[in-house]
């Protein structure tokens, strides 16, 4: 036992943030199969995991719908919402994205594949990611207000990319002249 | 063995100690304080042996390249009330390697797999219901090109920290049409077919029955989409497989399952029906209660959000079912004159379920060990009702500091079968004693922000049953002081119960932290007796009181 809990504590002393999205296949609405670390953006990409049958997940997803699109034109985001609905409700997620309006990109992961390797316990998950795939922001929450916390977070990460790309331009600019 | 495992994680840690590869870890802690209730539990029938029982878990990912390794420390000391018993003591419960190597994917160790929608073969994990029928063995997963797609598993099931006897092998085949066809995806048009075999070995003994030492299952499947429109239909097939479940006929199990979807911004459809028989497929034919399925078969039913609706929760019935739903969700535009500013949303949805048509056999005998068990006529309906929910919502937000949902239930609950567990045959020779609950449910939630990015969530919910547990009344008040602090507190009174001494209140008061991934929660009060469901899968939960602890946190 010693020993499992030194290696744990050796585990956890060489933590490293995961970067990205795994090698996973999930589906698309058209039962299309696809792997996750596709699922790529050159800007901001919120990942939020879900279920029809989760009321927080719900509500993140309706709270978000109302800043979805300003945050596309205005920050560059790309907003991925993955259900983990298995066969008993995974039919109902196409129906249900629609009637409410959520123009997000949705997949199903039905057999929580994704779930798992993103380490994600319990949904609502969601995951912010910048342009390079680095998970730099999650919450494994929803209390009403949240999503405020994420439009922030979207905001400053869209920024510091901007400042980025700025900065990349002037430096190159500047190697091009010397 | 022990010592062999610990070498193989030193081994899957050594990359990392040299800043090669990922680790992740997802951690989860559960613990409850059991308190004496006379009035809640006046024999102290469910009052555990201990006062404090708690359990948790630990998932710990490695990931290099291709490569990726993990495991799953778990510790039950001791499990708590409602979790399945088998579970003692503590030690690594899954473990497993995984590579990638071109277009080929091999698993060795513990893995979770799905053919189709499950209905031959799923293993797979509830964590909050303490199921975990992950594999251990090999699987093969590959690409053949051209959209087809194989996959092979196999091993035997875990069954707690142990093993089932029998031995699973399957194969999948899945195909996305559109690609050896793309002028279908110029069309619009996306279609993917498959089919799947899964055999069990488990040797028979028995004086009297003559044990298939082999059990097959196959099934097919296919999936349309054209525009707005989508179509998914799964059909399956086990040979005779006499088991505990089905009381040990010889009757081959069928199961369909077919959906149509229409999905249109601000409009969705779903209309599905299904029809089950005799399907109850575990790697071992003795096995009881939640231990070694081989197979899921989804209920055709809605789970509910809200507490009271939910103390009457369907799981399908493996020995047989039938049943439909209905669902047509519509949002009144936004900004419109009826819609308001931020839309209104209409959902009505409508399941049912119900017995399949059994008949005794030509030599007059029903379900009797043995034999081939009973006939059944698929144009026939059975005569026991089991389930039936009619439910509407309506929903709007009116600004962004206010926002209200109002949901009215219709429910016809037969308690003999999903609660006691009354087979059709008993019902059918004594009618009377078939207990049909009529439930009729509101719940009115409503969302207001305050000042300070604080909010108040509130449910009104009522509930009246003409039995059973009769007529109960709910409060809930949840306050978001911050985004790190919620308190809640809510009130179950079962004013209406049947029983004038347990006409109880269940109050619990909850208090929740968030710091960065970790989360923490400590609640105190009391809980009825119930069924706890996660995704269509449900376990009975004892009544108890006491303080409860939980902790997750990944990393």
């Amino acid at each position: 036992m010693k020993q499992f809990l030194s290696l744990c504590l050796l585990t956890f002393s060489l933590t490293v943030v995961s970067q990205g999205l795994p090698d996973v296949t999930i589906q698309t609405l058209k039962k299309q199969s696809i792997k996750a670390s596709e699922l790529t953006h050159d800007g901001p990409m919120v990942v939020s995991f879900w279920a029809t049958w989760c009321k927080p997940c719900i509500s993140e997803l309706d709270a978000m719908a109302d800043y979805h699109e300003d945050l596309v034109a205005d920050a560059n985001l790309r907003m991925v919402a993955i259900s983990i609905d298995n066969a008993r409700t995974s039919a109902r997620v196409a129906p249900f994205v629609a009637s409410r309006g959520w123009n997000y990109d949705v997949y199903i992961d039905a057999n929580s594949d994704l779930r798992r390797a993103m380490g994600v316990n319990n949904v609502p998950h969601t995951f912010l990611l910048n342009a390079q795939g680095e998970i730099v922001w999650e919450s494994n929450r929803y209390v009403p207000g949240e999503e405020e916390v994420l439009v922030e977070q979207i905001e400053a990460l869209a920024h510091n990319e901007k400042l980025k790309l700025n900065r990349g331009k002037i430096i190159r600019g500047q190697s091009t002249q010397q | 063995m022990r010592a062999a495992q610990l070498a193989l994680i030193a081994y899957l840690l050594m990359p990392t100690l040299h800043g090669q590869g990922k680790v992740s870890v997802l951690f989860q802690s559960d613990a409850q304080w059991y308190l004496e209730d006379e009035v809640l539990d006046p024999t102290g029938e469910f009052y555990p042996d201990e006062e404090f029982l708690g359990q948790g878990h630990a998932l710990i990912t490695y990931k290099s390249g291709d490569f990726t390794a993990g495991f799953r420390y778990e510790n039950y000391q001791n499990v708590m009330l409602g979790f399945p018993t088998g579970y003692r003591g503590e030690g690594i419960a899954y473990r497993y390697a995984q590579w990638q190597q071109g277009d080929w994917n091999f698993t060795v160790g513990n893995y979770y797999e799905q053919f189709g929608s499950g209905l031959i073969f799923r293993s797979y994990e509830e964590r909050g219901l303490g199921l975990d029928n992950a594999m251990d063995g090999v699987r093969l997963i590959g690409d053949l090109g051209n959209g087809l797609q194989i996959k092979a598993v196999m091993g035997r099931q875990r069954l707690y920290f142990a093993t089932g006897e029998g031995v699973l092998r399957g194969v999948d085949l899945g195909w996305d049409l559109t690609q050896p066809f793309p002028k279908l995806s110029d069309k619009g048009i996306y279609a993917n077919i498959g089919a799947s075999f899964v055999s069990k070995f488990q040797r028979g003994y028995d004086p009297i029955l003559n044990l298939p030492n082999n059990v097959g299952a196959w099934a097919i499947r296919g999936d349309v989409s054209k525009g707005l429109w989508n179509w998914s239909s799964e059909y399956a097939y086990k040979i005779n497989d006499p088991s505990y479940d089905n009381g040990y006929i010889y009757r081959p199990g069928q199961a369909l399952i077919s959906t149509l979807t229409f999905a249109k911004k601000g409009f969705g459809l779903l209309l599905s029906g299904k029809r089950i028989d005799n399907m109850s497929f575990r790697s071992d034919r003795n096995a009881q209660q939640f231990d070694l399925f081989v197979n899921f078969l989804p209920s055709n039913t809605t789970p509910h959000l809200y507490a009271l609706p939910s103390l009457y929760p369907y799981a399908t019935q493996i020995n047989g079912e039938q049943g439909g739903q209905v669902e047509v969700s519509y949002q009144l535009p936004r900004g419109s004159r009826l819609g308001g500013k931020y839309g209104t949303l209409f959902v009505l949805n409508a399941s049912i379920a119900q017995s399949i048509d059994k008949q005794a056999l030509d030599d007059g005998s029903m379900a009797q060990a043995g034999s081939m068990g009973y006939q059944s006529d698929w144009l026939k309906a059975g005569e026991v009702p089991y389930f039936q929910d009619i439910n509407a919502s309506w929903s709007r937000k009116y600004s962004r500091s206010y926002k209200t949902m109002l949901t009215f239930y219709d429910l016809r609950y037969n308690k003999t079968v999903l609660i006691d567990g009354v087979g059709d045959a008993v019902i059918l020779d004594s009618p009377n004693m078939d207990s049909v609950i009529h439930v009729q449910a509101v719940v009115w939630e409503n969302q207001f922000r305050l000042a300070n990015k604080q909010t108040l969530r509130s449910e009104i919910q009522l509930a009246l049953a003409d039995g059973y547990r009769g007529d109960m009344a709910m409060g809930l008040l949840e306050w978001t002081i911050s985004s790190n602090w919620t308190l809640a507190a809510q009130d179950i009174y079962n004013y209406g119960h049947p029983t004038p001494s347990r006409r109880l209140h269940y109050p619990i008061v909850s208090v929740i932290h968030f710091n960065g991934p970790t989360r923490f929660q400590v609640g105190y009060g009391r809980q009825q007796q119930g069924v706890f469901c996660v995704g269509g899968v449900c376990r009975v939960v004892p009544p108890s009181n006491g303080l409860s602890i939980s902790i997750t946190s990944s990393l």
